[in-house]
């Protein structure tokens, strides 16, 4: 068994809106190991890049934490003051955005945007780069996240690039301040599918090579299948069900999940994917109980009454559902 | 090198404008009802005289004809003498630009020291009491007229408390440095003449805090606004992951997006500065070409009126075309996409 | 045709206003109904003048010098001026010229700003666009307040002369602003679907993009009438618009001048009357904006 790198454990997070409370994540429990390579899948909406800002504690100003217990290698993230806070985002974790266009600063060029994350990232490791240091290792890590010509994409503006190496831009500014975990939120869902392709084979070479973490994050199942080996499983801001990738897919054992998989079209199976009927619930005013019961076709009494906990099917497989007991 | 193309055409098309502006002013000065000759003399004035000063005026011929001979004039170095100094417009003007420049300088200087430390700190500090001190303040300045606040200004600071001058450029009795620039500030600066820079300063302060109010107010809530925008955006979320140091996400990435809305809308705000000097510099007695402009305008002084609306053109289409350049500067994306059309 | 495609929902998005949620959203913000309380109470007192104020005969001219220069007492709350005139009672009929200037420029200005503005919008980048935003450019050549002080100048300085001056300089504005929207409008697939079917250019301007400028225009009105407020008593305070013994706010602010520090209270409660009234239009003219901009999203 590894050690565990990151540990995350009934982290809430609620948002301040006009007109109320948004209680968006709900006890949301997760590990990663070092050298792990998890898979958080959900629906748009459902708190996976929340889950994730929390982690590195980068939400916005209006969001609450009512409860939290982050630890990464046994340290408490929750009560990093600022020093620590920023040891722990210059040389541990790094996390790749959704959208390479929003996360590259649009008026400077990348060589001041990669320079300065290289330069504080060195520094953490008390590494003083001059200069001429900084931009030779700008550019292996331009190199290492595929990048050709990287001297010219150092002088070019974010807009002068194409969306695939924006991406990877943004991939090789978080390889630079990522020795242990990588985040990466739908690396190339705003990209067309073969770009996005080529970036998740990238990603997953880097990791392997580097042997680093990384939580990849998706609402299509396809692109973590071949990819990670751990997969939890979020609706409407909890983990409804873990597994390793295998066992999910082919055990999958939380009605969600199942319907998840059957929305999924088969290029083998014929006809129409049947999705999920009914939509997420309010998170202003979540369900009592089980959150997915407004679209569950097994919901039971106690689905109103009571939040079903994560229980242990065997084999590392756990679930969050009355159906597999309590 | 395209760069250089756009300023050319920029440039091009100013001249147009202001050969139309002239086109109307002129016109607009000719046509409207009432003898401008009658007008400029006293109405008691003999007939010879008013006669006398038409002819001299070109009022008797046809409009176009009238126009031809001031664009002439205009062309060899003269806008027309004025009938209030008998000198020539030009020479007038001038004369009292430089007093009317400096004066719109120090409120641009004050405008952008203040406007925009305190729209970046209420942006940062979104929905405190900060922020919302700073809105309240920032509205009261955007409705409340320059001209008002000079009055204020005029009686708060200058009569009752006797914080700063309210009267001129120089207190009596301290004389003007050599014109160099026609600056006093500078020029004093540069003769080496400090207790004469100290002096000109204290004159410019009221005067260009009562016109610069207006502005700061204005761009402290664009500025605040596109800070919480950009506060927000995903790229200065990933500068904090990357545990970059805040005076560095603040004052580099942070900042500089922030100020391009900012900029762009100061040609409207340099508008309002150059149209409230005319009534701010009436109340401070500031000798300036906007003071000038009224007593023209207030003595049917046609020529004089053309030449310091023409001026007026002028300095706006300046500050626009600077205006320009800076937010070119600040916004790669517009640089770019204009150099390539 | 043209009316199955509305009935589809092809042709203009938003016909039938719903103004009562129009209303429920400008009422939620308690600022845009301090706006619209100030700018109600203002219209009625202007309109109510000669039987609010406590001494109607003072508006125009009248000398009273065992009066004059009185400060703020229960009789004259705002004190009396250098002939004795009650302050408050010529604020109150001062608020009748400011709002008859904002009114009838404002009505002068709009319809043919707003009809050039469509003009030129739909014939973008053709001869119509061209001509009527040279000129427009040319009239915005210059701070608004410098052309209006100049095509003051060379009229006879009264009230009436002073409108017809701003009524000259403001239609580009309204021409800029609609020209904005409707260029951009007319390639909505709502307009070009009308276009399709064979609408009239004049439906096209008038009834499919028109109503969508709406919402922009009564904002632009609503502050406007803020700016052409302070316009006119920046022309009377300069002396080039009403006259005195007109009570006209800006003429009661340069008169009082004269009087400063002493008697201050001839120059600030003017003044402050301007910045009130100002203030109440801006609120107002933000809070329509909000709701609109509410509605676009």
């Amino acid at each position: 068994m590894n050690n565990t790198l990151l540990n995350v454990k009934e982290l809430q997070v609620h948002f301040k809106v006009y007109g109320g409370i948004l209680k968006v994540l709900n006890d949301v429990t997760l590990t990663v190991n070092e050298k792990e390579k998890v898979g958080l899948i959900g629906e748009s909406g459902c708190g996976k890049t929340t889950t994730m800002k929390a982690i590195i504690r980068i939400l916005p100003w209006n969001a609450i934490v009512p409860k939290a217990k982050i630890y990464f290698k046994g340290k408490d993230v929750m009560k990093m003051n600022d020093s620590e806070l920023k040891k722990l985002r210059r040389s541990s974790i790094s996390m790749i955005f959704q959208d390479p266009t929003a996360a590259l600063n649009p008026v400077f060029k990348i060589r001041d945007q990669i320079f300065d994350v290289v330069k504080y990232a060195n520094l953490e490791m008390g590494k003083n780069l001059s200069k001429k240091e900084i931009e030779e290792e700008a550019i292996r890590l331009l190199r290492e996240a595929a990048l050709p010509e990287p001297e010219r994409i150092l002088d070019s503006y974010p807009f002068q690039l194409s969306g695939g190496m924006r991406q990877r831009v943004c991939i090789a500014m978080a390889l630079a301040s990522a020795r242990e975990l990588l985040i990466a939120d739908e690396p190339g869902t705003s990209l067309d599918v073969t770009i996005e392709d080529q970036i998740l084979r990238l990603l997953k070479q880097i990791v392997e090579e580097r042997r680093t973490s990384i939580i990849l994050i998706s609402h299509a199942l396809g692109a973590v299948k071949g990819f990670v080996d751990r997969v939890y499983v979020m609706y409407a801001g909890c983990i409804v069900e873990s597994a390793r990738t295998f066992d999910l897919f082919h055990e999958p054992l939380h009605p969600y999940t199942k319907g998840l998989l059957a929305a999924v079209p088969k290029l083998t199976g014929g006809g129409i994917p049947e999705g999920i009927k009914g939509r997420v619930p309010d998170y202003m005013n979540p369900p009592l109980g089980c959150r997915f019961i407004t679209r569950c076709v097994h919901a039971m009494p106690i689905c109103e009454r009571k939040q079903p906990r994560m229980v242990n099917a065997g084999n590392n497989h756990e679930v969050a559902c009355f159906l597999y007991g309590e | 090198m395209r760069l250089a193309t756009y300023l050319a055409k920029r440039i091009g098309y100013t001249i147009f404008v202001l050969l139309g502006l002239s086109i109307l002013i002129f016109t607009l000065a000719r046509v409207l009802p009432g003898d401008p000759a009658r007008m400029a003399l006293s109405p008691r004035a003999p007939e010879w005289a008013i006669e006398k000063l038409r002819e001299q005026l070109r009022l008797n011929e046809p409009l176009p004809v009238q126009y031809l001979y001031w664009l002439r004039d205009v062309f060899s170095g003269s806008l027309g003498e004025s009938l209030v100094t008998r000198r020539d417009v030009l020479t007038d003007i001038t004369e009292f630009l430089p007093a009317t420049l400096e004066l719109l300088l120090f409120a641009l200087i004050f405008d952008v020291a203040i406007a925009i430390p305190v729209g970046m700190l209420a942006g940062r500090k979104a929905n405190t009491w900060v922020d919302n001190l700073v809105r309240g303040f920032a509205y009261i300045g955007v409705t409340i007229p320059a001209f008002v606040f000079a009055i204020i200004f005029l009686l708060v600071f200058g009569y009752i408390l006797h914080i700063a001058p309210v009267v001129g450029r120089l207190s009596p009795g301290v004389v003007p440095p050599p014109r160099i620039t026609g600056l006093f500030t500078i020029d004093s600066l540069i003769t080496g003449n400090f207790s004469t820079f100290v002096d000109a300063l204290s004159h410019l302060i009221l005067p260009s805090l009562a016109l610069a109010l207006g502005p700061i107010a204005q761009e402290a809530r664009i500025t605040r606004a596109s800070v919480v925008e950009n506060l927000n955006k995903d790229y200065i979320l990933a500068s904090v992951s990357h545990g970059l140091p805040e005076r560095l996400i603040v004052l580099k990435y942070l900042m500089k997006p922030s100020l391009i809305p900012t900029v762009s809308i100061m040609g409207l705000d340099i508008a309002s500065l150059i149209g409230w000097a005319f009534l701010v510099e009436s109340i401070f007695n500031w000798p300036g070409m906007s003071r000038y402009g009224i007593i023209a305008m207030l003595r049917k002084d046609l020529n004089a009126i053309v030449g310091v609306v023409m001026v007026t053109g002028l300095v706006f289409a300046i500050a626009n075309i600077l205006v320009d350049i800076i937010v070119s500067l600040l916004d790669p994306r517009i640089r770019m996409v204009e150099r390539a059309k | 045709m043209l009316e199955k495609l509305k009935e589809l929902g092809v042709l203009s998005p938003r016909k039938a206003e719903d103004y009562k949620k129009a209303w429920y959203k400008f009422s939620r913000n308690p600022l845009s109904i301090a706006g619209l309380a100030i700018v109600i109470l203002v219209v009625a007192l202007a309109i109510l003048a000669p039987y609010v104020t406590p001494y109607p005969h003072h508006a125009g001219f009248f000398v009273d010098y065992d009066n004059a220069n009185q400060p703020p007492s229960l009789a004259h709350p705002f004190g009396t001026d250098q002939f004795g005139r009650d302050v408050l009672t010529r604020i109150i009929f001062g608020f009748r010229y400011s709002l008859m200037m904002a009114a009838t420029v404002l009505a002068i200005v709009t319809p043919p700003g707003v009809i050039l503005g469509l003009i030129a919008g739909y014939y973008r980048d053709r001869w119509p666009d061209i001509v009527i935003m040279r000129v427009a450019d040319i009239f915005v050549a210059v701070p608004p307040l410098v052309l209006a002080l100049a095509i003051c100048s060379v009229l006879e300085p009264n009230i009436f002369n002073a409108m017809m001056a701003v009524s000259l300089m403001w239609w580009p504005w309204y021409t800029r602003l609609v020209y904005g929207m409707a260029s951009s409008l007319r390639m909505e697939p709502f307009v070009q679907a009308a276009e399709i079917v064979g609408a009239s250019k004049f439906h096209i301007m008038f009834k499919e993009i028109l109503p969508n400028c709406l919402g922009a225009i009564l904002t632009k009105v609503t502050l406007d009438a803020a700016w052409v407020i302070i316009l006119g008593s920046a022309l009377s305070f300069v002396g080039l618009g009403a006259q005195p013994p007109t009570p006209d706010l800006g003429t009661m602010l340069s008169d009082g001048a004269k009087y400063m520090p002493g008697i201050w209270w001839i120059t600030v409660f003017p003044a402050i009357a301007i910045a009130v009234i100002v203030l109440g239009f801006n609120l107002l003219g933000d809070g329509i904006r909000d709701v609109f901009a509410a509605e676009a999203h």
